[in-house]
């Protein structure tokens, strides 16, 4: 294949990370952006996702599409009430204190990715996807005649991944709606900015801690969904999504959703492109380094707002 | 009427409050004075349930407030205008208002006559809070307090930093509060402020309430001040 077509390939791979990582590094940031809260167990929320989603279709075994779309439904709601439980017996308990809630997020970590293992055991698992079809890609050449457009054997891509592409796309549309446009956005953003004033107007903080808690964990959850039938479900997937979702919350700005989504792109199609020309550990050393620059140069991030 | 009955209350194991007592009446401003440190602010954050009380209780008309969660407290009518203004400061204006109007809530002629009073804001509702000048700021602190149709209302050093004008303005709105029958408790560093408009004034003394005074009196022997404040 030539260089054109193989990097619209690699820049497709690329996008589907992008979409995937954004939806989870934006219940990242929001769980950190309203509670300040560290969640190091958002890589495991990703994997329950998955795991649910396999437990879910499987459970079913009817026709694909139906197993996927009860899946995309049930597997966030779960996940983000254990989320929720969690918030309310351990980090409630802590006050919400940020060196203690990483030591008490690290916790579950292990428990939730433990007692995945004992219960859906060390396998990878695939969920077939709903819909599948593979759809050639034209790309543009210099013939006799001018420009001209061809189909490259192998320069394809299939109608789940823009699925995902598509579905992140929308559901971040709708958070930033949730977030900017109705009563809940007005509260989460209030309890943000100063929490002791949003009780003192009568918002109970505890509450929205919550559900802000258990809805970062959804979008996890939701990311997890939607890659299984692409990557397989396994115990151990949350670790390399926790870190790049760091790297990208980072390199965005912590409680920027805007920043999240610049910079999920960016990594996100620089792992895709890297990895397939190069190797997957050159694009995760650069992943790295691109976060030692920006918390050199600019430590709030790209959107982030210097702290007052 | 609200009333502290003999309440404990601090930071963690740092005790602030002592026993302390007070009484704010509908219709008259009482006003808190005291050092630096001596418990004011600790006492408005008591109030609002916003840190535990050790000991005593508080109640409004009778009702204990100091057993309920902290975010009921304001739905009792209790609005807070807490010192530093602490607004939302990335929200807008009308988006302040609206954590306001939210609180009991309020039916929507209320936000129409809170904008009466304080018409700058009026042609700001879509600016952020953060771009506001220290005065306007102020206004909307004040506002989104007036916004719960508060029968108690708390102010902590509300004229600070600010420009005679503005003082005035709030001056009016805090006595205009004053004639419709509301509780006010005032904490205030200027003296002349609290002399022209307070019926009663608290002294407060690490945590503890030392004596009361109708401002009248305070008037005619000004040897109390200088006695707990050292002015």
């Amino acid at each position: 294949m030539d260089f054109g077509p193989h990097l619209l390939l690699a820049a497709i791979e690329g996008a589907v990370t992008a979409a995937v990582l954004a939806l989870m590094a934006a219940g990242l940031s929001l769980v950190f952006g309203v509670m300040r809260v560290v969640n190091v167990a958002h890589g495991e929320f990703y994997m329950l996702g998955a795991v649910l989603a396999w437990v879910v279709a499987s459970t079913l075994g009817a026709h694909p599409a139906l197993g996927f779309v009860a899946a995309l439904a049930i597997a966030p709601l779960i996940v983000g009430a254990v989320a929720a439980a969690a918030d309310m017996t351990v980090l409630k308990r802590l006050d919400y204190d940020p060196e203690r809630t990483i030591v008490a997020t690290i916790g579950l970590l292990y428990i939730l990715q433990q007692l995945t293992l004992m219960g859906y055991g060390p396998e990878a698992r695939p969920v077939a996807p709903p819909f599948n079809q593979r759809l050639a890609l034209p790309w543009v050449e210099w013939g006799d005649g001018g420009v001209q457009l061809y189909w490259p054997w192998g320069l394809s891509v299939t109608t789940y991944k823009l699925f995902v592409i598509g579905a992140a796309g929308a559901v971040l549309a709708g958070l930033w709606a949730l977030m900017t446009r109705t009563r809940i956005g007005l509260v989460m953003r209030a309890t943000q900015l100063d929490g002791e004033m949003a009780l003192a107007f009568g918002i109970p903080v505890e509450r929205v801690y919550a559900g802000v808690f258990g809805l970062g964990a959804a979008l996890a959850a939701l990311a997890g969904v939607l890659i299984v039938p692409i990557q397989q479900a396994h115990y151990l997937m949350g670790g390399d999504a926790l870190l790049l979702s760091f790297i990208v919350v980072i390199i965005g700005g912590l409680g920027s959703l805007a920043g999240t989504v610049i910079a999920a792109i960016l990594i996100g199609m620089s792992d895709g492109i890297i990895s397939v020309f190069f190797s997957p550990t050159l694009a995760k050393i650069i992943a790295t380094l691109l976060v030692a620059f920006v918390l050199v140069f600019r430590p709030q991030g790209l959107m982030g707002k210097p702290p007052r | 009427m609200l009333e502290l009955d003999g309440i404990d209350a601090g930071y963690g194991p740092v005790q602030v409050l002592r026993g302390l007592s007070l009484t704010a009446r509908p219709g008259e401003i009482t006003c808190l004075l005291g050092r630096n440190g001596a418990g004011k602010t600790t006492t408005m954050k008591a109030i609002m349930g916003l840190l535990p009380l050790t000991a005593g209780r508080i109640t409004l008309e009778g009702e204990d407030i100091s057993r309920l969660p902290a975010h009921e407290v304001p739905k009792r009518g209790i609005g807070y205008i807490p010192q530093g203004r602490r607004l939302f400061s990335e929200l807008t204006v009308a988006q302040n208002l609206e954590i306001g109007m939210r609180v009991r809530p309020s039916p929507p002629q209320v936000l129409t006559r809170v904008l009466e009073l304080f018409p700058r804001l009026a042609d700001r509702m879509g600016q952020r809070a953060e771009t506001l000048s220290g005065g306007e700021q102020q206004m909307l602190a004040t506002a989104r307090a007036l916004c719960l149709e508060p029968r108690v209302l708390l102010l902590d050093e509300p004229t600070e930093g600010l420009q005679p004008s503005m003082i005035e303005a709030i001056r009016q709105v805090v006595v205009r509060m004053k004639s419709e029958g509301v509780a006010i408790l005032l904490v205030e560093q200027r003296l002349d402020a609290v002399m022209s408009s307070a019926d009663r004034v608290v002294f407060i003394e690490n945590g503890q309430v030392r004596d009361n005074a109708d401002a009248a009196d305070l008037r005619a022997r000004p040897e109390m001040l200088k006695r707990y404040l050292g002015v």
